[in-house]
């Protein structure tokens, strides 16, 4: 048996003169110290954990010797069939350039790359090119492989020649791109084309070589693109990472905090009142500070160590932050007490021999806990986008070859079927192809009711299924869902700059150093002009600036808002591109909405039946809806479901007819049925009496009436209005109240515009417009002065979106990144926009509030330490109140920050 | 005035027009990046209290691929930020995290930690 596993090694290694361990696959060198005979033949092994394995179950191993089979595709000298999925192909001249690059490789004996597939297959020489560089060359055409990465963990290896093993035969296999396998942490991760090969092949391949995998915390989807790679970098270990520094900060702020306390004693023995042996001047109190003077090295050293490696880092870049004013603040009081302590005769007068101890370990405990208390804060601000992060479905339950199987989520594909239990998250994005269910899609639209899907209707990924079972097919996939869309798009809105923030970066760049200047000059003025003992003010002068001074408030002050901010508008379905556009929201005095799908539901609906002659209204709508059962027009539709709205039969009509400009005729139940407009009834000579005057109400509020006839004789009015929303009237009323001027633009006739703007109480319609014309009319708006937003279905409206100060597409679920837009708000209703406006407000609000406290905390606290009020009130601050103050300042900023993720719309 | 007060006025200014200098208008030192083989620039960028090196040279037009290593755990340098591209990594400790950028507009690009106390800058000629 032995030798037969010998047989398959791969060519290369075919002199090898070992034999190979039956439990992990290496080569061991025969004869091994670790041997087990069994049925007469020995078996050797590598170590004996391996001798152990196989003692305990020698049958797992053997079958598994037996199981082992070549999986390489082809010899090492021959011709390599490979089939690549390329993402983004836009254009048949895509297909030459990347043929053209691929073929440059050596060894390429076939290149053809399938536009509408968009595949390119490739037939080269094993051996003078590979996968990798065919990929590369792709990639230099400008274009991407849809490859997937798989991280997976793996039990079993003990060493290195393991690792090579696995390399080997994975990267042997079809499909698989390059895989890296970690000793270390028991892993590997894989690139590999998600068509050609799937997960569980992969990992079969490594459960053949005999070890075990098994999934570690983060199977993600990392498309090659690498900034996909980087947001898709698991954040538990982030998390993980965070929560260690919290950790570590807080022991090290206990530890400098419990020798602090000692410390403050000592260092102020009069102001305590100790008995006289501890006072100034005694040899005992001297001991006690030589003994300070050494446990304050580990405080400075471990405790504060990183204020001493940031700022050494800092300084190296010529630049100097938080971390090298704490350190410079800390150096110069330990430096000045040691030699206090330990040269006291230098000091020309006694009393100048003092100690602050206590500043040093005082200053190191609160500024760690600072740190400490800020990333806890920190952390609670990131949690909108860990949240959206969490929202993915891990697996999806598949239908393929007639089988329901669950694959993880990665592999999915475009036009799958996917079955959807109740109770279940909807994996993907997709459409309804059976069944019908309510699905909560809050998480995604903010809208808390649940939506009824039906057959045709579209669902979105990490919404969640609630009554009914149903299947869909999958028509975004990867990050192309709505979810992956709308994390990218938080995520680049969350790094943005908000204008504001470049004037913090101009000041931000000088902060520092002027502070270490102003401290130096601080102790020159002391030094010269201070009270007696002046080394001691000016030294205490100095530290306390440099301490008080807070940096970090002021750089996290903008970034930090707008981080909650931009966070808390995804979850109530608001989707801000950028900081700017939160700024600008703010700012606006006009307001445009369109009509179509803005403010009215944008399709037609059934409104009014009018009833005459003694016809009932459901004889009316159910002959009328029989009638345009077999009509196409979009306002038949909007009869047919308002019959079926009440529940109304509708019966087969037959002799259809439909007579253009003018209406349709048809028979139901042998009764002759007319539906027209007045010249319809006008041809057929129907007598219509006040029904005329009725019809032109209704159509002076905006509705479009058909006159029904029933056997020759006026039945009555069916009228079908592009309905308004419900909540329309309600959210306008609110955006007044918000002081901003609400325009109406629409290409309706001025009657229907002004009917509908007077419903929903707009007052300036800009009705008639051409939908090209539309951006013409936004710039005028604009050059009355005016900063314009503009509202409208990010389609049509493209244009007049991108003119406007601030655009706000209305999308409609799975468009969310629609590109002309500032804003997109996923939910359909204008009640968004409302909250948008609010929602930037009060963050800018936010960010001036931190802003204006970091400015006002360091442009009064700075003089303050620095002793401006001491000539007048006799005032002057002690390093510990400055430390304090510093270490709340940053906490306050998060905090206030925090304050954010409670923001609840006025609606 | 006494000798000491002179020497301290003196000692204080020169340090003060020091800290000017070398915080202020001292040339920073700027890395040039090589083309490497494949038309990318590869640079990798040491984060440790501060990025390492913090001024990158680049040549426009050519994809840049930044790999950050953040060899510490301070919650400082969490995150990088490259503003004026609306690009944000999270830099996990002691992993090589790559940036991929294409600039084609020569300038200054600045990148810095989430509260803008480490500051970096890539220059595209």
């Amino acid at each position: 048996m032995l030798k037969e596993v010998k047989s398959r090694l791969p060519a290369d290694k075919a002199g090898f003169a070992g034999i190979l361990d039956p439990v992990c696959g290496m080569e061991v060198k025969s004869p091994s110290k670790y041997f087990i005979d069994l049925d007469g033949k020995r078996y050797e092994f590598c170590s004996e954990d391996c001798q152990n394995k196989f003692a305990l179950n020698p049958n797992e191993y053997l079958e598994k010797i037996n199981k082992i089979e070549p999986s390489y595709k082809t010899t090492s000298s021959g011709i390599e069939k490979l089939s690549l999925p390329i993402n983004g192909l836009h254009c048949t001249s895509c297909v030459n350039t990347i043929e053209r690059e691929i073929k440059q490789l050596p060894g390429i004996k076939v290149a053809h790359v399938n536009y509408a597939t968009e595949t390119a297959h490739v037939e080269f020489m094993n051996g003078e090119t590979n996968t990798e560089e065919i990929i590369g060359a792709i990639k230099k055409a400008g274009y991407q492989t849809g490859q997937s990465t798989l991280k997976l963990g793996i039990r079993g290896m003990y060493c290195g020649s393991c690792v090579t093993k696995i390399e080997k035969e994975l990267k042997q296999s079809s499909g698989v791109i390059s895989a890296s396998v970690d000793l270390g942490t028991e892993s590997a991760i894989i690139n590999y084309v998600p068509g050609l090969i799937s997960i569980n092949e992969i990992k079969n391949v490594i459960d053949k070589l005999g070890y075990k995998t098994f999934d570690t915390t983060s199977v993600k989807l990392e498309k090659v693109e690498e900034k996909e790679k980087v947001t898709a970098e698991p954040v538990d270990e982030n998390q993980a990472a965070r929560e260690k520094e919290y950790k570590t900060l807080m022991k090290k702020f206990i530890f400098a905090s419990v020798l602090s306390l000692p410390a403050i004693l000592f260092s102020y023995p009069d102001l305590w009142g100790l008995p006289a042996a501890f006072q100034k001047g005694t040899t005992l109190l001297n001991y006690i500070w030589i003994g300070m003077g050494l446990l304050s090295l580990p405080v400075m050293f471990w405790s504060g160590s990183q204020f001493y490696t940031g700022a050494w880092a800092a300084f190296k870049n010529r630049s100097a932050n938080m971390h090298t004013l704490i350190a410079t603040g800390i150096s110069a009081a330990w430096l000045y007490s040691i030699v206090a302590v330990l040269f006291p005769g230098i000091f020309p007068t006694e009393q100048l021999a003092d100690v602050f101890f206590d500043v040093v370990f005082v200053v190191v405990a609160l500024v760690v806990l600072g740190m400490a208390l800020e990333i806890r804060a920190k952390g609670k601000s990131s949690e909108a986008i860990k949240k959206l992060i969490g929202l993915q479905a891990k697996t999806a339950r598949v239908l393929r070859n007639g089988n329901e199987i669950d694959i993880p989520i990665e592999e999915v594909v475009l036009d799958d079927i996917i079955i959807v239990r109740p109770g279940e998250k909807i994996p993907v994005d997709g459409e309804i192809v059976d069944g019908s269910s309510t699905v909560d899609e809050s998480m995604i639209t903010g809208e808390s009711i649940p939506v009824e899907k039906h057959k045709g209707d579209e669902v979105i990924g990490a919404s969640i299924n609630k009554t009914g079972s149903f299947k869909f097919k999958a028509t975004k996939v990867g990050k192309d869902t709505a979810l992956a869309q709308i994390i990218q798009m938080v995520e680049q809105a969350q790094s943005s700059k908000a204008p504001i923030q470049r004037i913090v970066d101009n000041v931000s760049g000088y902060f520092v150093p002027a502070v270490i200047i102003i401290a130096i000059l601080s102790f020159v003025t002391w030094y010269v002009f201070g009270p007696v003992p002046q080394l001691i003010y000016a030294l205490i002068v100095f530290v306390t600036v440099l301490v008080i001074a807070c940096p970090c408030a002021l750089g996290l002050a903008t970034p930090i808002s707008l981080m909650v901010g931009v966070g808390k508008g995804a979850e109530n379905g608001i989707l801000i591109r950028s900081g700017e556009a939160l700024e600008t929201a703010q700012k606006l005095n006009s307001i445009v909405l369109d009509k179509t799908g803005t403010i009215t539901e944008g399709k037609p609906s059934l409104t009014d039946v009018i009833t005459s002659n003694g016809f009932s209204e459901n004889d009316v709508l159910s002959l009328s809806a029989s009638v345009e059962k077999s009509s196409e027009h979009p306002l038949a539709e909007a009869i047919v479901n308002g019959a079926k709205d009440r529940s109304l039969e509708i019966l087969d009509a037959q002799k259809f007819n439909a007579v253009p400009g003018h209406g349709v005729e048809a028979e139901v139940n042998n009764r002759k049925i007319y539906l027209g407009n007045l010249k319809m009834m006008k041809k057929f000579t129907i007598e219509l009496g006040s029904l005329e005057e009725q019809s032109r109400k209704l159509a002076d509020e905006g509705k479009t009436p058909m006159f029904v006839a029933i056997d020759n004789k006026a039945a009555g009015i069916i009228a079908v209005a592009d309905i308004i929303k419900p909540d329309s009237k309600e959210a306008i009323a609110h955006l007044k109240k918000l002081g901003l001027e609400v325009v109406m633009i629409t290409g309706d006739n001025s009657r229907t515009a002004n009917a509908i703007g007077k419903q929903v109480g707009i007052d300036r319609v800009l009705a008639e417009v051409l939908p090209e014309d539309k951006a013409f009319n936004v710039q005028k708006l604009q050059n009355e002065g005016k900063i314009v937003a503009m509202v409208g279905d990010g389609i049509n409206d493209a244009p007049a979106l991108a003119q406007a100060d601030i655009g706000l597409a209305i999308g409609t679920g799975t468009d969310v990144a629609i590109e002309a837009s500032d804003i997109t708000l996923i939910k359909g209703s204008l009640k968004g926009v409302v909250l948008a406006i609010q929602l930037s407000k009060a963050t800018m609000k936010n960010i001036k509030e931190n802003l204006f406290g970091a400015f006002f905390y360091n442009g009064l606290g700075i003089p303050i330490a620095a002793g401006l009020l001491y000539p007048f009130f006799g005032l002057l601050l002690s390093p510990l109140i400055a430390g304090a103050a510093m270490a709340f300042s940053s906490v306050t900023v998060v905090t206030n920050a925090n304050r954010l993720r409670r923001f609840k719309a006025k609606l | 005035m006494l000798l000491d007060q002179i020497l301290v006025i003196i000692g204080g200014l020169a340090l003060s027009t020091w800290v000017a200098w070398y915080f202020w208008f001292s040339e920073k030192e700027a890395v040039k990046i090589q083309t490497a083989e494949g038309g990318i620039q590869e640079a990798v960028i040491k984060v440790k209290g501060g990025y390492t090196p913090d001024v990158l040279i680049f040549e426009a037009g050519k994809p840049i691929k930044l790999n950050f290593i953040r060899e510490e755990t301070a919650a400082c340098s969490e995150e990088v930020i490259f503003s004026d591209l609306n690009k944000k990594a999270t830099l996990t400790p002691f992993k090589t995290i790559p940036i991929e950028l294409n600039i084609d507009k020569p300038g200054e690009y600045g990148f810095q930690c989430g509260m803008g106390m480490l500051k970096g800058k890539l220059i595209i000629e």
